[in-house]
């Protein structure tokens, strides 16, 4: 009876300290998976981009050659990419914020009705894939005289374009399917900020006798600058690692004269079709600088909003 | 008065806008639908359009896909695989980023801020960055052309460790004493207090990474070699060629890769609209 008792005593003692233990040990365990994938899924492979970026890379045959593949970079291909990614991430920013600022804007007002229907059937084309977003718009984009685009301008007496083999038109298309398939989801973002305005700003507002306009620039715009910052961000994210979209549209052997080449198209072509790995990572540490200084703008941006604060 | 009859008519301005923009977002479904009910021909002799010409529209181009002749019998091993890795990612990207998320929010220990500023820093950079070095890595770990290659490297992910944690951290730390005197291990509270509260954490969260595999091209397009354990998207972005001869399978195809996904959001709305949107949570 008193070994027994004694025994318990010192079980509990021992488990004790143990669980004690374990309350240190756990968030370790909790956080472990993270801390195994960062360091094999992200950490390496990152690393490994910057060491293979001054290697050329053979199979079997491995060798430093320095400053080599940046220099590479001066060249027609690259700059095209570059200046195709740029154009698209402006002209995806000029219509992909103002328009579903709008549209949530317009949503969100008192007057508005069936609210819910107009917001499930404006977000469903961000359920597509891509792939099938890049079918649908190939399709609607062709050259024949009967496909969709074309139809539609001969209504205004234009004859049939070749869509997808000119630099400007291809640019439209591209921000067509972009348009469609993301502006659903801006304007959620920018729906779900609204919402969050206390509708005592608008009530006060409106005793000193603001109109709607007013109320809208100096109440809405102002309270919704985080939110406009984020979709700014990620459009210009999205932009610049756009590629899925471009394969789509013109298919894994690339666009004519490169119109349609972005640098992640670049990494891929570089890479997975001349494996010349080397250089296709030093394209990939090029896109990590422009993505830093965006994030830098970003935190920038952010951290001025604090200080307003 | 008058101003209610104002604000009538411009009411009506709106749907009207509404409804055209609405038409808009579902004109390019739309044709596509109808074109899934035409022969191929017609796609390659007209382009896309939606005439609606019922003389020409028939069930053919699904029938071939369920025969599995000619170029469809590849389909349903897509479908199958497509299924399989977005059911098993999915599930393994809640379990493992809530657990991360979890972890940050609710204990104190050393390095967590330095932790949690990893996370926002994966967050920032776009993956195709790394997707060279990441596909060497794949066949040194000899998980290429494998669902794993596809898997392992994204399931635990920043956004939904993010999100968890935000989450989490408006969670009552009591339970966990209360679990604790009960006799619950840490990972028993995790599991049996924890989970069940964090529910709609998980729902928001499932159909963001649910939706997010069951899409995903570019790095399952790097990771798979060979025809059989293709996912959908690699599938039927390898049909839209001009010499494809399968454009019978390419446009039902797509229709059906879409449906299911559509007949969720009917049901789930509340929780698409959640997951889809969760960037924009503030930190």
């Amino acid at each position: 009876m008193n070994a027994n008792t004694g025994r318990l005593a010192l079980k509990k003692q021992k488990t004790a300290p143990r669980r004690m233990n374990s309350q240190k040990l756990a968030p370790y365990l909790f956080i472990m998976p993270f801390i195994v994938s960062f360091l094999l899924f992200f950490s390496y492979p990152l690393i490994h981009a910057v060491i293979m970026s001054f290697q050329q890379v053979l199979p079997g045959d491995v060798k430093f050659i320095g400053l080599a593949n940046y220099r590479k970079l001066w060249n027609s291909d690259f700059y095209q990419a570059l200046w195709n990614n740029s154009r698209y991430v402006f002209w995806t920013v000029l219509v992909l914020i103002p328009l579903p600022l709008t549209l949530a804007a317009l949503l969100n007002s008192s007057i508005m009705r069936a609210k819910n229907f107009f917001r499930a059937s404006l977000f469903i084309p961000a359920l597509t894939s891509i792939v099938v977003a890049g079918i649908i718009f190939r399709l609607i984009f062709s050259e024949l005289d009967g496909a969709i685009m074309n139809s539609f301008i001969s209504l205004f007496g234009l004859s049939s374009q070749k869509w997808l083999l000119s630099p400007s038109l291809s640019m439209f298309a591209l921000v067509v399917l972009a348009t469609w398939r993301w502006a659903g989801i801006n304007m959620l973002y920018f729906l779900s900020a609204l919402q969050g305005i206390p509708r005592e700003l608008y009530e006060s507002a409106d005793m000193d006798g603001a109109g709607t306009l007013s109320k809208f620039f100096k109440i809405t715009i102002p309270l919704l600058k985080p939110i406009t910052i984020y979709v700014f961000t990620i459009t210009i994210y999205g932009g610049y690692a756009m590629f899925t979209e471009s394969f789509m549209l013109w298919g894994s052997r690339g666009s004519p004269q490169n119109i349609g080449l972005t640098m992640v198209g670049y990494i891929y072509q570089q890479g997975f079709q001349y494996f010349d790995l080397g250089f296709g990572s030093t394209i990939g540490i090029t896109l990590l600088g422009i993505t830093l200084v965006v994030s830098v703008i970003q935190l920038n941006l952010l951290g001025f909003f604090k200080k307003e604060d | 008065m008058a101003e209610k009859t104002r604000n009538k008519g411009f009411s009506l301005l709106l749907v009207l806008l509404f409804g055209a923009f609405a038409v808009l977002a579902l004109f390019p479904l739309f044709a596509l639908l109808l074109a899934s009910f035409k022969p191929a021909s017609e796609l390659f002799r007209y382009g896309l359009n939606v005439r609606l010409d019922f003389d020409v529209m028939t069930l053919a181009n699904y029938k071939t896909i369920f025969s599995g002749k000619g170029g469809s019998q590849n389909y349903f091993h897509w479908y199958r695989n497509s299924l399989v890795i977005t059911l098993l990612f999915t599930f393994l990207c809640l379990l493992l980023s809530s657990m991360v998320g979890y972890g940050l929010a609710m204990y104190r220990f050393k390095g967590r801020a330095f932790v949690f500023t990893l996370v926002l820093a994966v967050m920032m950079i776009p993956v195709e960055i790394i997707i060279l070095p990441l596909y060497k890595l794949s066949i040194d770990l000899l998980i290429i052309n494998s669902i794993w290659g596809i898997i392992l490297p994204f399931v635990v992910a920043p956004l939904p460790i993010f999100f968890f944690r935000q989450f989490a951290i408006g969670l009552p730390k009591d339970f966990m004493d209360a679990g604790r005197i009960d006799g619950c291990t840490e990972f028993g509270i995790f599991f049996r207090i924890m989970v069940p509260l964090m529910l709609p954490a998980y729902g928001a969260m499932t159909i963001l990474q649910a939706l997010f595999s069951w899409n995903n091209f570019l790095w399952p397009v790097i990771v798979l070699r060979s025809t059989e354990k293709f996912t959908l998207p690699i599938g039927l972005s390898g049909l839209l060629s001009p010499t494809s001869n399968n454009y019978e399978v390419l446009l039902a195809g797509s229709i059906m890769t879409i449906i299911p996904i559509l007949v969720l959001f009917l049901f789930f709305q509340r929780f698409f609209i959640a997951g889809l949107t969760v960037g924009g949570v503030k930190g």
